[in-house]
């Protein structure tokens, strides 16, 4: 299966792009994504937990499982206002 | 629509009140010259627009619950804004004003803390940085 994964702000910065297409084994949990990007982005590596996280514009917790077509977001420390 | 790229009219906001109304209260957040001991230029306001959207509609929709006698608007500017500009509108109209006031204060702690929007600051050294309101002064 394939997800989404878009980056905003700060860790479009670190990232050096606004998304990836990524293809996921079946049953792939949002913390697991997580700890892939983690082994592979050196900034995302010195984080101690997963930041907080979207699926399809929604906040998830890290045991949310995966589905075919969804979009994933970690999102850096929000600052509106 | 809750994000704006532009110019956020706050005095038109004051319009929203109904007939039944006894309270307007309107908070804007606008763009400082300072932060953390630096000195700001400028703001650029980033969002997961879709996300944003929608968590904003969630905000909405919780203080319709806890407030059911409030009416709540919130606008977002997005984009490069100067000093003094208007970043944020949250307008909470009700009968009496003690509703007003909670919802509204709600309305804005609640976009803080929870809507995908992110700011970089520009300094007048030159540099620029993401704002991050939770790391440690």
């Amino acid at each position: 299966m394939i997800v989404r994964v878009r980056y905003f702000a700060s860790f479009r910065d670190h990232v050096g792009k606004d998304e990836d297409r990524l293809p996921l084994a079946e049953g792939t949990r949002v913390g697991q994504l997580w700890e892939d990007l983690a082994r592979r982005v050196p900034h995302f590596a010195a984080f101690r937990a997963m930041p907080p996280a979207a699926v399809n514009c929604d906040y998830a917790e890290a045991a949310r499982i995966l589905r075919d077509g969804d979009e994933v977001a970690f999102l850096p420390p929000v600052a509106g206002g | 629509m809750h994000l704006t790229t532009g110019p956020i009219d706050a005095a038109s906001l004051l319009l929203e009140a109904r007939p039944s109304d006894g309270g307007i209260c309107l908070f804007v957040g606008v763009v400082r010259n300072n932060n953390e001991g630096r000195q700001a230029t400028a703001i650029e306001y980033e969002a997961y627009a879709e996300m944003a959207e929608a968590e904003i509609e969630r905000l909405l929709s919780s203080l319709r619950e806890r407030w059911p006698q409030a009416r709540v608007k919130i606008v977002h500017r997005l984009g490069h804004l100067e000093i003094g500009e208007a970043s944020v509108a949250v307008v909470a109209t009700a009968p009496h004003r003690p509703d007003a006031f909670a919802a509204c204060r709600q309305a804005i702690d609640r976009l803080k803390a929870t809507v995908p929007i992110w700011k970089r600051e520009f300094y007048a050294d030159g540099t620029t940085d993401w704002v991050d309101p939770t790391r440690a002064p």
